[in-house]
């Protein structure tokens, strides 16, 4: 098999070519790192999708697997099953010896002195990480145009944002520069751009995966997920981080040992889906809107029983997110203050340490961070806490209410996962209220805690990938990626191809000029 | 601004025109093996910033999780304190930016302390009890440490500062009283008791080193003071981090006739935080609370509610250990002492040894002798506590013993008792050693008295003769015969045994 055909493969399809030794754990790393030089480029030209490439360390993990697996016995097979199939690593996870900035000036070169829970995880299963993604900084941004290292751009169409904040993630996963990332979701940072770049995308259930070690945006929003290019490959992954952690107190018990199994049954016979009546008419363009038709109909005819659901309160989720995220991400942030690590600006002789912090802060932090900590702040200050902050805090119960009590007459909800396709790079950086509006399908599951998934559901506007949302109550997981994975199939056997294999036939000759539709 | 006038009013004079109204904020750092929110060691003196995780010097990513030890020891303090035990309880973080906090905020109880609603009655130096309302008693994490490196020591004119993280995390508790009214002239007096009693309460149930000096519990003391009879409170100052019972009760005093003299030059009091100088024992303002801070509060999203359910609740209550109040009742009865000599027992700090003493063995009357007597005296010539001398309870145990079966005498005894507190060995040794027995060798004795009747000629004819007071000439030399050692009423009955004569 060439480097071509072997990037190509799915990560349960490499985890199984690498059990059979098709071929080896050290080409297979090598065959993407040659494909992320041929095609990654650089912010001003290319898709930018890496800030950090972590080869010798990915090729030693690779080579151990290989010489694991070639001596056999028991060290083989005590293997992970998925050894050896390479990852990549959104970077406002921290690991060890690589840097994590989370595309931030603040944390330039820093390098965290331990590994977050998910990173020991991966270690322990021996996937070889491949470098550490572009993201928007502190994870704040619908664009990926906020790094404070460069844009990433979309790989179906280089003019086009690959959306936020784990655009970098999603880029690389959807133009095979990595079978599966790491993200992390606040209010849809790993839904939104698999939307937008083709791919698979999962926000599991609050608690399921361990936040520890993940450079918190919004303590009570974040969570960890898989990026993919299958529902299978995410929930494989999705499997693997999910657990207990004692180091995170918010991390649930629950077992996720079902998620792959799952995601292989796709049997949609009378599994109740919901389609939520506030989400529906303006906002969305009109292809989008017939593409979300085409699915129902799809959806139907595989004998899924389509109905309408209302959360009346769920309009006001939007806000109630943009007050409650920038304060706690006001909160989170205080820490990089320019005294422990990270970025330090001393402004003249003998500053004080408040003039330190100012100083450091002022030319660490980006615009959009430095709106929401203003935000934030006022948002929590006393006289308006009552009614900026306490109040959303109210609607956030109020949404969960609402979602719980739908969820009474449906098992899952699905719609298009972002109102338009990608949108085209800089549309957004001068007008950041209409890019908060693009969250408006994916907050409400940070709101209430619940899992949701963006996977492919056709192309619409300029042929761009349109993502289709898909989320369920709190824990059903396995619920989401069932109907997630009944749907792909629709999907797949409507055109004969895997979504994933319409995505541009990228070479080193592409740029910014191909202009694709 | 109000300066330091020389002219303030004596305390007398204070009291005769206002009176006080005090409050107190106590913390109190446990002594968990780790902190409150990280596995690191929960230590003092280590070396700077060695007892750290990533979670203490609040590195990106890191998250707290929670000590339940810590919670068990805010409960016990919380029941000690006849305080009500929240169901349920959250903690909340308070913003500030300072370079000794490493995440810029603090983890803290803002408005679900784990107790509130108690009392605690403190008793006086003269026995009164007095009973002090309580109000929260909450967990929070400690700061990091910062010295201030410069010419004075100060943060105002230091070059730089060092700062170390060991303490970051560390568990405090801190226990804040309700408004105290009533205490009059004797406030200096209750501010020293109060502490007294938490610090007696947290050792007793071993939740604390409660070592004032080095900053395991420390008081922050609010004075305001009102004209007598007025019905409002006057503005308060809160005098921060006071470190000993004794300067709590003089930074007190002094607060109250610095206040009375600015009432009564007819000025305002400033609602401010003062420090405590130890140097001029005077408090000198610190910040203005009229720029306080705004540390817009939130609940800490990364830890969950702690539930405290009744089977918890019940268990912490039944591992309650006697407390302070109940034991010293107890120990009164079970000794039968006064309340005079009682409290001369408690405030010679001699509860303690005179306790374990008797638990080995010794009456409570002979335990109480030794220790308030000869071993008091020693502690004091050599400048050092009952505890600090060296002297254990199976000691004076073992002393009293050898009195007991007249081996020894009680000259003898407190000779004994210095050798031991010199470190000797036990008494028995040193009695063998240094050959202290009482001899009541009639064999010994009797060439001793031989050899007193031969060389004292004029004595024996006097002693035969019916003077007996002459008896003294001969034994004497047998006492200096045998190093002072000898039985005299055993010698003086082999002389007249010898002699022939009798009484």
């Amino acid at each position: 098999m060439n480097h071509h055909e072997m990037i190509r493969l799915t990560a349960l399809q490499m985890a199984e070519e690498l059990r059979k030794k098709t071929f080896s754990s050290v080409e297979l790393t090598r065959a993407h790192f040659e494909r992320i030089y041929e095609i990654d480029g650089t912010a001003e030209a290319g898709i930018h999708a890496y800030l950090h490439l972590n080869e010798d360390e990915a090729y030693a993990v690779a080579a151990e697997v290989d010489a694991i697996r070639a001596a056999g016995g028991a060290e083989a097979e005590q293997l992970h099953p998925y050894a050896g199939v390479p990852i990549a690593i959104k970077d406002n996870i921290v690991t060890i010896g690589q840097p994590t900035t989370a595309a931030s000036k603040m944390l330039e070169g820093w390098m965290s002195p331990y590994d977050a829970t998910v990173i020991r995880t991966i270690r322990a299963a021996k996937l070889p990480i491949l470098g550490k993604n572009n993201m928007d900084e502190f994870a704040m941004g619908s664009t990926t145009e906020y790094s404070a290292f460069g844009v990433t751009r979309n790989p179906w169409d280089l003019n086009r944002a690959p959306g936020g904040s784990g655009g970098g993630s999603a880029a690389a996963v959807a133009a095979f520069m990595a079978p599966w990332a790491l993200g992390s979701d606040t209010g849809g940072s790993i839904r939104e751009p698999a939307a937008f770049t083709g791919t698979v995308g999962t926000k599991p259930t609050y608690g399921s995966v361990s936040r520890y070690g993940l450079i918190a945006m919004a303590s009570s929003f974040d969570q960890i997920g898989p990026h993919a290019r299958t529902t299978a490959d995410a929930a494989a992954l999705h499997q693997l981080i999910a657990g207990h952690d004692p180091k995170d107190a918010t991390s649930l018990r629950t077992s996720w040992d079902g998620l792959l199994d799952a995601a292989q049954n796709q049997d949609l016979r009378g599994m109740r889906i919901g389609v939520l009546d506030e989400l529906q008419g303006p906002g969305f363009t009109d292809e989008i809107d017939r593409q979300f038709e085409t699915v129902l109909d799809m959806l139907r005819d595989a004998g899924a029983i389509v109905s309408i659901v209302e959360c009346p309160n769920i309009k006001y989720a939007l806000p109630a997110y943009y007050l409650v995220v920038p304060s706690e991400a006001s909160s989170n942030l205080a820490r990089f203050d320019g005294l422990r690590y990270g970025n330090r600006v001393v402004p003249h002789e003998g500053a004080t340490a408040a003039e330190v912090m100012a100083a450091s802060r002022e030319a660490g932090f980006g615009d959009e961070v430095k709106r929401r900590i203003i935000l934030g702040t006022y948002a929590l200050s006393a006289g308006y806490v009552d009614a900026y902050y306490s109040s959303a805090q109210r609607v956030r119960t109020l949404v969960q209410q609402d979602l719980n009590k739908a969820f009474e007459k449906v098992d899952v909800m699905i719609g298009p996962t972002t109102p338009t396709v990608a949108v085209p790079m800089g549309e957004q950086v001068s007008d950041p209220v209409s890019m908060y509006l693009d969250d408006v399908v994916t907050t409400p599951a940070n709101l209430a805690g619940i899992p949701a998934i963006s996977i492919p559901g056709g192309t619409a506007d300029h042929g761009m990938p349109v993502g289709m949302h898909i989320q369920g109550p709190a824990k059903a997981d396995e619920v989401v990626y069932r109907v997630a994975a009944g749907l792909e199939r629709l999907i797949e056997e409507a055109t004969g191809v895997p979504f994933y294999d319409r995505a541009p036939e990228l070479t080193a000759a592409v740029t910014m000029e191909g202009e694709r539709l | 601004m109000t300066t330091h006038s020389p002219a303030l009013p004596s305390f007398e004079e204070t009291v005769a025109q206002y009176d006080p109204v005090l409050g107190f904020e106590v913390h109190v750092e446990l002594n968990t093996a780790s902190k409150i929110f990280s596995s690191a060691p929960n230590a003092f003196g280590d070396e700077p910033n060695t007892n750290l995780t990533e979670v203490d010097l609040g590195m990106p990513g890191a998250l707290p999780t929670m000590n339940y030890g810590a919670i068990e020891a805010a409960i016990k303090l919380g029941l000690a304190l006849n305080c009500s035990i929240a169901e349920t309880c959250r903690f909340a973080r308070k913003h500030y930016f300072y370079p000794d906090v490493p995440k810029n905020f603090q983890i803290s109880q803002y408005d679900e302390p784990i107790a509130f609603d108690g009392w605690v009655d403190v008793e006086l130096d003269d026995g009164e009890l007095f009973r002090v309302e309580i109000e929260r008693a909450h967990l929070e994490e400690d700061a990091g440490k910062l010295t201030h490196v410069g010419t004075s020591g100060r943060i105002h004119a230091a070059s730089y500062a060092l700062v170390d993280y060991n303490r970051a995390g560390v568990p405090l508790i801190e226990i804040v009283s309700k408004p105290i009214e009533g205490a009059g002239d004797r406030a200096p007096e209750l501010a020293r008791a109060y502490v007294r009693t938490i610090r007696d309460i947290v050792r007793a149930l071993d939740i604390s080193d409660a070592h004032m000096e080095r900053g395991n519990l420390r008081c922050d003391a609010n004075v305001s003071l009102q004209p007598k009879g007025a019905t409002e409170f006057g503005t308060r100052t809160e005098t921060k981090n006071v470190n000993s019972m004794r300067t709590v009760a003089q930074a007190v005093e002094y607060e109250m006739r610095r206040q009375a003299a600015v009432l009564t030059a007819g000025d305002q009091v400033n609602q401010e935080t003062r420090h405590w100088q130890e140097d001029t024992r005077t408090t000198s303002p610190g910040r203005s609370k009229s720029d306080a801070d705004d540390y817009r509060y939130f609940r800490e999203p990364d830890l969950v509610p702690i539930e405290v359910d009744q089977a918890w609740l019940d268990r912490l209550r039944a591992e309650l250990p006697e407390l302070p109040d109940q034991r010293r009742r107890r120990l009164k009865a079970e000794w039968g002492t006064s309340d005079a000599t009682f409290r001369d027992l408690v405030h010679a700090g001699a509860l303690d040894v005179i306790e374990a003493t008797v638990d080995a063995g010794a009456t409570p009357e002979a335990a109480r002798k030794w220790w308030m007597g000869e071993l008091a005296r020693l502690a004091h010539a050599r400048g050092t506590s009952l505890e600090g001398l060296g002297v254990t309870p199976e000691d004076v145990v073992e002393v009293e013993s050898l009195v007991a079966e007249d081996l020894i005498n009680d000259k003898i005894a407190r000779q004994l008792l210095g050798y031991v507190a010199d470190g000797e060995g036990a008494p028995r040794e040193i009695v063998a050693a240094r050959a202290l027995a009482v001899v009541s060798d009639d064999e010994v004795l009797g060439q001793a008295v031989d050899a007193a009747i031969a060389e004292h000629p004029d004595a024996v004819d006097k002693i035969t003769n019916g003077k007996l007071q002459a008896i003294g000439a001969l034994i004497g030399p047998v006492m200096r015969a045998t190093g002072g050692q000898a039985d005299t009423g055993r010698v003086r009955e082999l002389i007249m045994h010898k002699l022939g004569v009798a009484e």
